[in-house]
């Protein structure tokens, strides 16, 4: 049994993040557990720019990212195993993993970080019809064949989903030599952000066809073209408006969904609609200890948020391990009018400091008004020119207001169009 | 090459016969079209094992499947395949169906089919909780079941190979032609001579035995579509759950499989080409509108995959399990339809007593009757697992995260007799990419493992043979 104070699940951007910071906060033993043969997440495939704007202030790609946080890491005493599973954790908090250097291990530690990322929706969850030959995958696959392996999964490309993954490969395939046919989106507007839009659709004349999905797949062996067809406003497709299109490739840029496994086989309850833990302001989950953050915990538009997230984590897992966390009678979130999920889903009204609160809207907002009310009363309001699903928001809620808040009451947060 | 029996068709039937061919001092080559066996039908259907009231009295098909029922748990033991003896209902939403329900009683009384009752709807509803509460009653098969169909097919022609048995793949047979009291077929894999054939190619069953003059029967290929859903929702059925069945079948079912999933399905259509398995949003529709009388909480939120296969429905209704009107030493193992599976264990006994007609079968001395076990990671102990890296390394790398798969598992795979050459391949032997994210993040490694174990380039690795490529040349 090796022991150590904090064990962080995962070291992609998220979990190199938290663990940083509870170092920073003057936590002693950590060890980072990385299923991947490097430290850097999802990070590592994405050679493209536009990473950091945010946090450094500069443009990177996300290898560079990524690099910087190794580089701080390898500063300090925190231990990284890479190519480790964690296979389980224990209502003590135990963490069993296994790798093929030390086999088994198990690992006694006071806080564990849940930091595993998300993954792709596949291609069952939409029940396309059609056949089962190759040449359909998620955009996250092909991006690794296409960066990590450097080999060309297709020539000529259909896209189903705008998601920002999608969107990326779009350009990424032109880029290399590929014919982009379209983009096919279900909604109305784009999952994705607006800046990939016009970079990678607009700018190479890719189509990005709204209300628009893929029906059949046809091939018997490799993918030899896809029926697509306009969906009407109840998102089924309308009949008389199939259209073939010849293509070898479909890629699937159709939703992430956190990878909470782990989360779950350790009997946490997940929020319906971010599947993912729920969390207080400092991303401790329903279990004393057990801390979440980054994709796993919500669906990120920017790493810069993700690494955002994780400090927050990291400092509230550094708390818990010297004791000096706050746990008092909380305050539950809720978003309404529009407003899909909010993490954290709880404050602890003694809390010691400010609170952001991230929520992603249903639909597109213009000219709209972020409302953030308790029991009837206006706490803050802010004004917003565009609203869209693809983009993260936040408000802010001063300790001082916090304070003031009855234990047990109703945080809500709505967007008035 | 020269042999003494040629089995044409590596799915359940050709695999089963093989192995059972492999009991005797007698030269067996298995002959198959694809890059791997249980590729047709076998890949695609209820995996079912049925109690054997449904077919008529008399019929083969009632003789099998009773027959290979009572086989199937301890074939399955042998070769180390899962099988679940979890019971069958077929349900009854009104007094008529009530009727027809008795009617499959008194049937599968005829057909000396054991543990069967008829039962109202508290017991219905006590044993089956998440039954309709539309359910007026149904007819309880204790003795059904549930089995993997193609993990009983590749481990079956795993023991066949040990057993000395030649399993050559990437086979098409083009002709069969008769020379000097021998067959010479022509394949895509070379001429192949051999003194007696078998002809358990399935949908093709028909094509072949035209090779010989033998038209005596047709098949009609009838397509079934299913839905298969995520390991959360597997226990939203305990029995295997049946409507009243119809002239196209048995309807449509709501049962677990043996790896905790749910399988909802099959449509029955008939259909042209019998390699279209095609899903079809009208068929995956049906499915679940279906479904959902016999179990209202099932939803296809949880749908991990659909998938579509081939039923071999002959024209003569019945199995077809015999010598060739047209061609003395030709047998047919055709028209194996449902209840197939259920039969397979009793098909191959049988088709060895009709083989030992005509052919001296000695029996080897040193047949091995079990199958080793395959290494499964998932189930195993802390302790276990331990000493298992301890031996080997490779054990101890997750590549699969869904449904926790090792490298070694896969390496297993590929090189295990009639091991696995395509990424599909490798799905079906470790469950490697059967999970949740359906290979997203895993199929890239296996790829490369492959790659490395098959000696060929990344990009000559395929899904499933053929022109089934993942990857082209190299990028910029």
């Amino acid at each position: 049994m090796l022991n150590y104070e904090l064990v962080v699940v995962g070291g992609g951007p998220a979990g190199m993040a938290a663990a940083l910071e509870a170092k920073d906060n003057g936590v002693e033993k950590i060890i980072i557990l990385e299923r991947a043969q490097t430290l850097g997440g999802i990070l590592e495939q994405c050679i493209h720019t536009g990473f950091g704007l945010h946090y450094f202030g500069e443009e990177l790609s996300g290898p560079e990212y990524a690099g910087r946080f190794i580089d701080l890491l390898e500063k300090t005493d925190i231990e990284v195993k890479t190519d480790t599973m964690v296979l389980d954790i224990a209502s003590d908090n135990t963490v069993t993993a296994v790798n093929n250097k030390d086999g088994l291990l198990r690992i006694k530690t006071k806080a564990v970080v849940l930091a595993m990322g998300c993954r792709e929706r596949p291609r069952g969850a939409l029940s396309i019809a059609g056949s089962r030959c190759s040449g359909i995958m998620t955009a996250g696959t092909a991006q690794k064949y296409v960066n990590i392996e450097g080999y060309m999964p297709g020539h000529e490309v259909v896209i189903l989903g705008s998601g920002d993954i999608g969107l990326i490969m779009a350009r990424r395939m032109t880029l290399e030599g590929a014919k982009v046919k379209m983009v096919c989106e279900l909604m109305p507007y784009s999952g994705g952000l607006t800046r990939n839009i016009v970079q990678c659709l607009e700018d190479f004349g890719i189509p990005l066809k709204l209300s628009c999905t893929v029906v059949a797949t046809h091939g018997k062996d490799r993918l030899e073209g896809v029926t697509i067809a306009k969906v009407g406003a109840d998102l089924k497709p309308i009949p008389g408006t199939e259209e073939y299109v010849p293509c070898d490739t479909l890629l699937l840029s159709v939703g992430l969904i956190p990878e909470n496994e782990l989360s779950k086989n350790t009997g946490l309850a997940l929020d319906r609609v971010t599947n993912g833990p729920s969390v207080d302001e400092y991303r401790e989950t329903e279990r004393a200890g057990v801390f979440a953050c980054g994709n796993v915990l919500q669906v990120h538009d920017l790493v810069d948020y993700v690494t955002e997230e994780s400090q927050i984590a990291g400092k509230g897992a550094a708390k818990y391990i010297k004791g000096e966390k706050i746990s008092s009678e909380c305050a539950e979130t809720h978003g309404e009018g529009g407003v899909r999920y909010i993490v954290p889903q709880r404050i602890n009204i003694k809390t010691d400091s400010d609170v952001k609160l991230y929520f992603r809207v249903g639909a597109v907002f213009e000219n709209a008004k972020i409302v953030v009310e308790c029991d009837g009363a206006e706490l803050l309001s802010k004004k917003k020119k565009k609203l869209t699903p693809g983009e993260m928001e936040y408000v802010t809620l001063k300790q001082a207001v916090i304070s003031q808040l009855p234990a047990g009451s109703v945080i809500t947060v709505r967007v008035e169009a | 090459m020269t042999y003494d029996v040629a089995v044409v068709g590596a799915g359940v039937i050709g695999g089963l016969i093989s192995r059972e061919l492999s009991r005797y001092d007698i030269k067996v080559a298995l002959l198959e079209k694809c890059n791997d066996v249980a590729m047709g039908t076998t890949k695609a259907n209820s995996a079912i094992v049925h109690g054997g009231f449904d077919a008529m009295p008399g019929t083969l098909k009632a003789q099998m499947n009773v027959k290979g029922t009572v086989l199937m748990p301890e074939l399955c033991e042998k070769l180390s395949v899962p099988y679940k003896n979890n019971g069958s209902l077929v349900v009854a939403f009104s007094d008529d169906e009530m009727e027809h329900v008795r009617q499959l009683y008194d049937r599968g009384v005829k057909n000396k089919v054991p543990g069967l009752s008829v039962i109202g709807r508290d017991k219905l509803r006590s044993i089956e909780p998440e039954i309709s509460p539309e359910a007026v009653g149904a007819l309880l098969c204790e003795s059904a079941g549930i089995v993997c169909p193609y993990e009983l097919t590749i481990a079956a022609v795993e023991n066949a190979v040990e057993n000395g048995v030649e399993f050559i793949r990437n086979c098409e047979v083009k002709a069969v032609n008769s020379v000097g009291g021998k067959y010479v077929l022509e394949t895509t894999a070379g001429e192949i001579e051999t003194s007696f054939v078998i002809n358990a190619a399935g949908n093709f069953s028909d094509d072949l035995a035209g090779m010989v003059g033998d038209t005596s029967f047709k098949i009609i290929p009838r397509k079934g579509e299913y839905y298969l859903l995520d390991k959360s929702v597997g226990n939203l059925a305990v029995h295997t759950v049946f409507q009243c069945p119809n002239e196209m079948g048995k309807g449509i079912l709501v049962t677990p499989t043996v790896d905790g999933n749910l399988l909802i399905g099959p449509t029955a259509v008939n259909i042209d080409d019998k390699s279209d398995t095609d899903t079809t949003p009208e068929g995956l529709d049906e499915i679940l509108e279906k479904a959902l009388k016999s179990i209202p909480a099932v939803s296809v939120r949880n749908a991990i995959t659909s998938f579509a296969g081939v039923r071999s429905h002959p024209d003569t209704d019945d199995f077809i399990i015999g010598w060739s009107c047209a061609a003395d030493r030709f047998l047919n193992v055709a028209g194996i339809e449902s209840p197939g599976l259920s039969s397979a264990p009793a098909i191959a006994l049988r088709v060895c007593e009709i083989l030992s007609e005509k052919l001296s079968m000695p029996e080897k001395p040193d047949f091995k009757d079990t199958r080793k076990p395959p290494v499964r990671f998932r189930h195993l102990n802390d302790e276990q697992r331990e000493e298992l890296i301890r031996q080997n390394s490779a054990y101890g790398r997750i590549v699969c995260r869904c449904e926790t798969i090792t490298e070694g598992e896969i390496i297993d795979a590929v090189r295990a007799p009639a091991g696995a050459r395509d990424v599909d391949g490798v799905k079906r032997r470790t469950r490697a990419g059967m999970g949740r994210c359906q290979g997203g993040f895993c199929s890239g490694k296996v790829v490369e493992i492959l790659s490395r174990e098959l000696g060929i380039p990344m990009n000559e690795v395929t899904k499933f043979g053929g022109g089934s490529k993942i990857i082209y040349e190299r990028t910029k």
